[in-house]
């Protein structure tokens, strides 16, 4: 069906040359596409272009990358491409789209391209962490590449100047509060200069913010099938309350939402001592910020707790069998040890496995810059992403309320109940199997 | 007999020159607004679901969603904020550089600019204005001693920072049309008037108002369907948040189609928007189109 | 009286322009300075050459160029004969037809995202430029435009055309369609910059690089993982208005007067 759309496609094109197609599958592999999601300004697109020729040179497959913008954008474009009988033949998509992807009929697994027990050893050489969303009905759906935990930058400046130690970051709930009390700080007239802490509200991000908070109370927002939630948790709406009150009771956040995008540089002009991040973020980070920065792991209730973030590569089902495997062995080259160490060095992300951390490469850079290897110790107490089926409507509700709850509007139990009423509404065709 | 097959050709000329056009117009407008209304009486088709007939049921959800209503009270207050506010700075501007004044082209070119600009640029351009603490309007706002605003970020400021970047973009263009037409009123009006002992208010709410009525009409018609049409600062400033605060119907639309693929919803949804775009566009010709003749 | 008259006007010009200069301002200095002005700031296009080689924005400009072009040859040829058909001719269902046109001003194409999008990807047009431009190649704009022009046309001068032996195509072609270049410059500026700037349909519809318009390279551009930074999507957004911005100031006074003539108020 989709072979036959894409033959009309190009008689169409040839029909009216201002209609070439963007993608023309060949019958032989000689070109992939894949939409991946990162970064502007920075140099991450180069790096990617860099990967495909070195994939080219050595295979003679040539990877078109297609950049397609942040999480939420891309996943957007590769699923509408595909319904619609275009698009690519895999894509780094959010690892917590798994669910999503899968009710939408358009994956192709690991073990249907063909594993064998070569594949199979390289696949239990990642990190389980990474691979949590990536197992559904015994099958493997997706291999990890931009990898990362939520981590907290901070500006030693602004610690030394609270008359905080730099190198003691809070690792409980209550500590951070004080220390982000201590931060912000205030002109004449009462009005805020810096803020102690900002956490990213938006929509695509809050959803992020919040899981990490959540297993910070000790609480798990979803269940491994993707059908369950648990945002009424007692421990859910504590972790809410903690966000609230950062805003409303301590005063070191500012009320209403914060964008993503804006955490970074507010970070770089001084207007936030700490942010919440990714990992992904570390290179940027110390290539703008004009000032001794740190990289701390999460704190929690009781002690660290964060989450794991970042992109998984998907495999498509309207790919041809030659194109799934040209894609796998794309999928294998980029995880190689000294790839994978690479681009940990050149973004910040985390390597995807061991023996990534045990090339020369990467040990002489954790050596030299210690702060590169904060998230990866981190990895044993992350939690997974919030993952379920319908996870874009999930996400939208979940932030409709938390954003409901940071301008004041709703309490954070009122907000996570309806939270959780929509999200049943939701997730209830999906329960019944 | 002859004027009978001239009569014959002009006939299947007629229909000839129009229907290329013709075609490709109900193709991609009058056959898609059918389908979609088809469409909204049947459940999404998804894996393993072929789309069922449901009657009416994607209407009664639509009507139990509270963000529905949120969006459709978000998308009035929108329109009845951003057009009369644009068409009256529209023909403010117009009447300022209709007549010699220092500087006129200049000034022209200032009012107009802001419409040659594509939405999304100016959406972006406007984002770094709002930014909180250091963005230019807490800037200015600090060094006339005001507090700091998160201006996209709270609930209550939202929806008035997206107005005012559309009526910012949209002003100008709707003044090209009013002067325009303040061109072409003949100059020995205003004397006429003044001979009369009219007031320059008189004139203008006496001869010159109704006389630019055929372009309030016009510049009417485009600002409403562009508070219907136009959501693409939304999607780069708010992506329709806080909390929906800024959510207008077609960004609604898009998300609901294009990020949550429920196309029987969205669907029912676009029924909504077209509806509201034929009574709104009724209700104009009703009013108006009385006073206007279109030859 | 008329002095505050003028002063009202200038304020509101500078209201109007500060956000635009502020915006040039930014783009052309160093990103320290996009948060604190200063006068002695040092000039630099150092934005403009990071965001032009971070994104293909070359290819955006020929995509835009071919799509805008494409829209106003392909507008022109089909609204032309149509108008005049509505204007000149007596024909059984012409008011049905015109009223059927008209339905397309209040109606536009950009609202039917969802059923435009499906028929598109039947056609398999999806990620075409050819795709992006076909809904709107039938405007109702455009033929009620030139129809109301046409019927301006002095009959006496078609009737002249016809005895000379001027067959239907030729009079339209000889006699209305040089009386009606204001009205083709003036429609063809409202559809150039409409497209040039049209951005959720474009985005709906193009999936990769060699489609997409300035509009959606740009917000693709901004949408970032990583964090902004304000100097470089100033600077990608000037570059990207630039085109049609530049071409406005030079041919202003012809636009307002083209705008006058056309008579479409």
């Amino acid at each position: 069906m989709i072979r036959r759309r894409s033959l009309l496609a190009a008689t169409a094109a040839a029909a009216a040359s201002l209609a070439a197609p963007a993608i023309v599958r060949a019958q032989t592999v000689k070109e992939l596409s894949f939409y991946y999601p990162i970064a502007v300004g920075g140099p991450i697109p180069k790096i990617i272009d860099g990967y495909c020729e070195e994939f080219q040179a050595q295979s003679g497959i040539k990877v078109t990358p297609v950049y397609a913008g942040d999480y939420t954008s891309t996943m957007v474009k590769a699923v509408t491409a595909l319904k619609g009988g275009t698009g690519p033949q895999f894509a780094v998509l959010l690892a917590a789209e798994m669910h999503s992807l899968q009710a939408q009929d358009i994956l192709v697994s690991l073990d249907e391209i063909g594993l064998d027990a070569n594949a199979k050893q390289w696949l239990a050489g990642f990190y389980p962490a990474f691979m949590a969303n990536s197992h559904a009905d015994g099958k493997t759906w997706s291999v990890p590449f931009q990898r990362s935990t939520a981590v907290q930058y901070y500006n030693k400046q602004s610690f030394e100047e609270a008359g905080l130690d730099p190198e003691k970051y809070p690792t409980t709930w209550a500590g951070l509060a004080a220390a982000a009390e201590k931060l912000t700080k205030h002109d004449a007239t009462g009005r805020v200069t810096r803020w102690g802490l900002k956490l990213a509200s938006d929509l695509g991000n809050a959803q992020w913010t919040f899981g990490a908070l959540a297993n910070q109370a000790g609480v798990v927002l979803m269940n491994e099938a993707g059908t369950e939630t648990y945002f009424k948790d007692p421990k859910s709406v504590e972790a809410l309350a903690y966000w609230h009150d950062l805003a409303f009771k301590n005063k070191v956040s500012p009320e209403g939402i914060s964008n993503w995008g804006q955490l970074s540089p507010d970070f770089f002009t001084g207007n936030a001592a700490i942010i919440q991040h990714t990992t992904g973020n570390l290179t940027n980070v110390r290539t703008n910020a004009k000032f001794p920065f740190g990289v701390a792991g999460l704190p929690g209730l009781n002690g660290p707790r964060t989450v794991v973030g970042g992109g998984n590569i998907y495999f498509f089902k309207s790919a041809s069998e030659a194109e799934r495997t040209a894609a796998l062995k794309f999928a294998r080259f980029l995880s190689e040890p000294e790839r994978a160490a690479d681009w940990s060095i050149k973004v910040g992300y985390i390597a995807t496995s061991e023996a990534a951390y045990n090339t020369p490469t990467l040990r002489k850079y954790i050596a030299e810059f210690p702060e590169a290897n904060v998230a990866r110790t981190f990895l044993p107490v992350a939690v997974g992403e919030l993952s379920t089926y319908e996870n874009q409507r999930i996400y939208k509700a979940l932030t409709d309320q938390i954003q409901a709850c940071l301008n004041g509007a709703k309490s954070p139990e009122a907000a996570l109940a309806e939270t959780q009423a929509e999200a049943q509404r939701i997730l209830r065709p999906y329960r019944r199997g | 007999m002859q004027r009978e097959t001239w009569i014959r050709r002009e006939t299947w000329q007629g229909w000839l020159l129009v229907l290329p056009a013709l075609v490709l117009l109900v193709a991609f407008t009058h056959w898609p607004a059918l389908m979609t209304l088809v469409d909204s009486f049947f459940t999404t088709s998804r894996a393993g679901h072929p789309a069922a007939f449901v009657g009416w049921d994607n209407y009664a959800d639509l009507a139990d969603d509270p963000v529905f209503w949120k969006v459709l009270a978000n998308n009035a207050i929108y329109a009845v904020a951003t057009i009369p506010v644009s068409v009256v700075l529209a023909l403010l501007m117009a009447l300022a550089v209709n007549h010699a004044l220092p500087g006129r082209g200049l000034l022209r070119m200032a009012y107009f600019t802001p419409t040659m600009l594509p939405m999304i640029a100016v959406a972006n351009i406007w984002l770094f204005f709002f930014t909180p603490d250091y963005g230019l309007f807490d800037v200015v706002l600090s060094f006339f001693g005001g507090g700091r605003h998160n201006w996209l970020g709270d609930a209550a400021t939202s929806l008035p920072a997206v107005i005012a970047v559309a009526v910012w973009k949209e002003a100008g263009f709707f003044m090209i049309f009013y002067l325009a037409a303040l061109q072409t009123l003949p100059p020995d009006l205003e004397e006429a008037a003044a001979l009369e002992g009219a007031s320059r208010f008189t004139f203008f709410r006496r001869v010159m108002l109704p006389l630019l009525m055929p372009t309030t009409l016009f510049v009417l018609v485009n600002a409403v369907i562009n508070a219907f049409r136009v959501v693409d600062h939304i999607v780069v400033m708010t992506n329709g948040g806080p909390d929906n605060a800024t959510t207008l119907l077609l960004f609604y639309i898009y998300q609901t189609g294009f990020r949550f693929w429920d196309s029987a919803a969205a669907a029912t949804q676009t029924v909504v928007l077209l509806g509201l775009l034929i009574v709104l566009a009724a209700v104009q010709f009703g009013i108006f189109g009385r006073r206007v003749h279109y030859r | 009286m008329r002095g505050l008259e003028i002063a009202g006007a200038w304020l509101l010009g500078i209201l109007w322009v500060a956000p635009l200069l502020y915006a040039v301002w930014t783009a052309f200095h160093p990103a320290a300075y996009a948060t604190h002005f200063s006068l002695f700031a040092p000039l630099t296009l150092h934005n403009f050459v990071q965001a032009w080689n971070a994104a293909p924005f070359a290819r955006y400009f020929l995509n835009t160029t071919l799509l805008v072009s494409l829209v106003l040859v392909a507008q022109f040829v089909l609204c032309t004969p149509a108008a005049f058909a509505f204007a000149r001719l007596e024909f059984p269902g012409r008011d049905t037809l015109f009223a059927i046109v008209l339905l397309q001003l209040m109606v536009m194409p950009d609202v039917l995202l969802v059923g435009n999008y499906h028929i598109l990807s039947q056609l398999g047009l999806v990620d075409t430029i050819l795709g992006i431009a076909l809904p709107y190649l039938g405007s109702a704009f455009g033929i009620f435009l030139l129809r109301q022009t046409f019927r301006t046309v002095p009959q006496e001068l078609d009737d002249a055309a016809r005895l000379e032996g001027c067959t239907l195509l030729a009079r339209l072609w000889r006699v209305y369609v040089p009386l009606a270049r204001p009205t083709y410059i003036a429609y063809g500026l409202v559809s150039v910059s409409y497209h040039w700037n049209n951005f959720l349909w474009p985005l709906v519809i193009t999936n990769s690089v060699s489609t997409r318009p300035l509009t959606v390279g740009l917000a693709v551009f901004s949408s970032v993982e990583q964090g902004i930074d304000w100097s470089i999507i100033t600077a990608a957004t000037l570059m990207t208005s630039a085109p049609l911005l530049l071409a406005f100031l030079l041919f202003q006074r012809q636009f307002v007067q083209s705008f006058m003539r056309a008579g479409i108020r």
